[in-house]
């Protein structure tokens, strides 16, 4: 008989822990947090020129195959990046075009090749999915006539303002389909931002109506891609997460360390202690499921096995950074309560995090059907 | 030497074939679950024919050297064996103080003269092991420990009393930390460590009934008990260094044990496939979504356990906390486990209020007394709280 436990491979490839130190080692000299302070107060939430050195380091191109310049290492490479880069709490549109250039290669193949090239090459592709704030409904509200022209709205859409290419997920002959557009042709006035409780993320509203797509994908593979978009939009915010959360226990204990209050370290009290230890359990969780659904991964439609994986990783990583940002404020005391304090920052990653491509009963709602029935 | 796959694995075929033929049927009467609950003659009498059986057919101490009845092999080997033993759901061998914390103690510290007297004797089960560590004011502070050993010529004299003493009642020897230096001015260098004998005057073991209705624990009382001063081990005032090497392999920090099979394992699809007997609102148990919730929460933890098992062994997903998944695991392993075997008691309806003995309980109470059980496991060597501290201590750096 079959374990309930399923597939618990866990590999990591030479490749995933180059790009690890790499990344860690370029975003501890690049992003330090003062520096993030300052990306927060910006309309893009991070610095062109650092966006610029992060696609000559070739991180736009990571997970797309060499014939259209990218690395071939597939998506599980870009895990430990998407790891170092919530550590480093830097937004940048690197998830969104990662996920709009595996939403593209899975959908639409060869023959979206030039689009892949330039993705792989830097150009900012992102994806119009949610209709509203529902991330387990089908989100196929938004109409594209047999013309290509488009009826509707789409909101949540990462780097919405930044972005010069849009996906489009929507229904075409009531089947799934994704419209291609480009930025230029959108009416004046479609782009509203939104305001986010993630300081160092971006969102907007837009606006579709009336936009002609350049192509239109439909058929079986785009189905099975936008399943597959939402898993791994799942697993990359998870990595992220597990990243932002080992950030955090990192914050939380030094301040446990170093701040003394009734002549004693607060951090001898076990009161603070044991959930500090709890939250240390959680990170190494997300990671373990992070690297497990990494090892599940290719650029094949996602197996069962990669979908509990990455349904784990996300309800492991959501719930661990929600728990630690919540912390995080708490244990700061009354400094915690204030803008200033990092802890800010963590609460409100927290949150995004939490419910981003689904929280954590989306997904166990799921597992039940998946390892129950 | 590392043995080949096709040399283990016609191993493998060897033990399979003898389990089969020999691992004894439902005896008619209760099994412990683990070591720390042989609680009657009878038990007892059945485990020792049992691990004397084992240790006959070569299959114990597989890399004990063959002069102290081991096979003297590769360790591998007793992985394939305690597989197997698990694999046919085999009893457990009990004289798990010897076979596991002992022994291999004496192996690395002993004198061959220890090793002589005593290593064979643990392997065959007819001389049983106790553990004389922790006492009825100092639970998890071992250091603090009060018994007092003063020597007198040729003999020590002990007076004192230790609690949770497994298979005190039955024991033969214990491994004892007593107080020989009270001046000391570290509490740590007035330690000693004896291989100390059980069946003396001035012994007294009185058995403890636990939580599950079952004993197994006792409080030893010493009074002007004397054993051969031969018996210290290292040295007078050393035997704290001893304790804690002890307490590796009793952590299962470091390997050397003859087997690690002293406990029935209770695992993830035990619990959902006998679920799936149960019904609630008149359907299955697992048609409740509320309960379909919780059983995913449990196999997720499950799962994460296995994963950081195999992540050990990947030094670049461990490098930021060297420590942090080994000095983890007690802690998550018994507290999960302590959560899964309530669920299962829990899952039961008005049958989980029967217990062992009703002759209509679900398995004769299985899920019910495992839960009880389990707190052997989140008190023991421990209990979760210190281990959380250990953990924040050690591997966060967090004050004491």
């Amino acid at each position: 008989m079959t374990s309930v436990l399923g597939n618990v491979s866990l590999k990591f490839s030479d490749e995933q822990s180059m790009l690890m130190d790499v990344a860690r080692g370029f975003l501890n000299d690049k992003a330090p947090t003062d520096k993030i302070r300052e990306f927060l107060e910006s309309d893009e939430g991070y610095e062109p020129t650092l966006w610029s050195e992060i696609v000559d380091l070739g991180w736009t191109g990571i997970a797309l195959p060499e014939s259209v310049g990218g690395a071939g290492l597939g998506i599980s490479a870009v895990i430990p990046v998407a790891e170092a880069m919530g550590h480093a709490l830097l937004g940048t549109p690197l998830l969104d075009a990662t996920l709009a250039g595996q939403l593209l290669l899975r959908a639409g193949g060869a023959a979206q090749e030039p689009l892949l090239e330039e993705i792989a090459a830097g150009r900012i592709a992102t994806v119009a999915f949610l209709d509203g704030g529902d991330w387990g409904g089908a989100n196929l509200g938004l109409t594209i006539a047999q013309d290509g022209v488009l009826n509707g709205s789409k909101t949540f859409v990462g780097c919405g303002q930044e972005a010069s290419l849009f996906l489009v997920v929507g229904q075409c002959d009531n089947a799934p389909a994704i419209a291609i557009v480009d930025k230029a042709d959108l009416e004046p006035g479609a782009v509203s931002v939104n305001t986010l409780i993630d300081l160092t993320k971006r969102t907007a509203q837009i606006d579709f109506t009336g936009v002609r797509a350049q192509t239109v994908l439909t058929g079986e593979p785009v189905v099975a891609a936008i399943r597959d978009y939402r898993l791994l939009g799942a697993l990359l915010t998870a990595a992220e997460a597990a990243g932002s959360a080992a950030r955090c226990l990192a914050v939380i204990v030094d301040y446990l360390k170093t701040r003394k209050q009734f002549g004693k370290l607060i951090g001898s009290y076990q009161a603070l202690k044991h959930p500090t230890v709890d939250i240390y359990c959680g990170v190494e969780d997300a990671r373990s499921f992070c690297y497990h659904a990494a090892a599940l991964l290719g650029d094949d439609p996602l197996s069962h096995d990669a979908e509990i994986a990455c349904r784990m990783a996300k309800v492991s990583a959501g719930q661990t950074m929600s728990y630690a940002g919540d912390r995080a404020v708490q244990f700061h005391g009354g400094i915690g309560f204030t803008w200033d304090c990092d802890s800010t920052l963590f609460i409100r990653r927290g949150q995004w995090s939490h419910q981003v491509f689904g929280d954590a009963i989306h997904h166990r709602k799921r597992l039940a059907s998946l390892l129950l029935d | 030497m590392a043995e080949s796959k096709e040399t283990l694995k016609a191993f493998q075929a060897d033990v399979a074939a003898w389990m089969k033929e020999h691992v004894p049927a439902d005896p008619g009467f209760l099994l412990p679950l683990s070591f720390l609950e042989v609680g009657t003659e009878q038990q007892l009498d059945f485990l020792r024919a049992w691990q004397h059986k084992v240790w006959e057919a070569g299959f114990l101490g597989m890399h004990w050297p063959t002069e102290y009845g081991g096979q003297g092999a590769d360790p591998a080997y007793q992985g394939v064996v305690d597989r197997e033993l698990a694999r046919f759901n085999a009893p457990i061998m009990f004289n798990t103080i010897g076979l596991g914390w002992t022994g291999p103690l004496l192996l690395e510290m002993g004198t061959d003269a220890e090793k002589s007297k005593y290593l064979k004797h643990i392997l065959s089960g007819d001389e049983i092991w106790c553990q004389g560590f922790s006492e009825p004011d100092h639970g998890s502070d071992l250091g603090a420990v009060q018994t007092k050993a003063v020597r007198d010529g040729d003999e020590y004299v002990i007076n004192g009393s230790k609690i949770w003493t497994t298979l005190g009642n039955y024991a033969d020897h214990m491994i004892l930390l007593a107080r020989t230096d009270p001046t000391a001015e570290r509490k740590y260098d007035g330690l000693s460590f004896f291989l100390s004998p059980m069946k003396v005057a001035g012994v007294d073991a009185v058995p403890i009934r636990k939580v599950t209705g079952e004993y197994g624990f006792n409080q030893v009382f010493f009074t002007d008990t004397r054993i051969p001063a031969d018996t210290l081990m290292v040295g007078e005032g050393k035997g704290w260094g001893v304790a804690m090497k002890t307490l590796e392999y009793e952590r299962g920090v470091t390997a050397g044990q003859a087997t690690g099979h002293w406990m029935v394992a209770i695992e993830i699809d035990d619990l959902i496939n006998d679920l799936r007997g149960f019904e609630r609102d008149g359907a299955p148990v697992f048609d409740d979504p509320a309960v379909r919730d919780e059983a995913v929460g449990l196999i997720m933890e499950a799962k994460a356990l296995s994963l950081s098992a195999r992540r050990m062994g990947v030094p670049a997903l461990t490098s930021d906390f060297p420590m942090g998944l080994p000095l983890s695991s007690k802690y998550r392993g018994t507290e999960w486990s302590r959560r899964m075997k309530l669920f299962g008691a829990a899952m039961q309806g008005a049958q989980g209020a029967l217990y062992v003995e009703d002759p209509n309980a679900h398995r004769g109470g299985f899920w019910q007394r495992a839960y009880f059980s389990n707190f052997g496991a989140t008190i023991g060597g421990g209990t979760s709280q210190v281990q959380a501290n250990i953990i924040a201590e050690h591997v966060l750096g967090l004050p004491k």
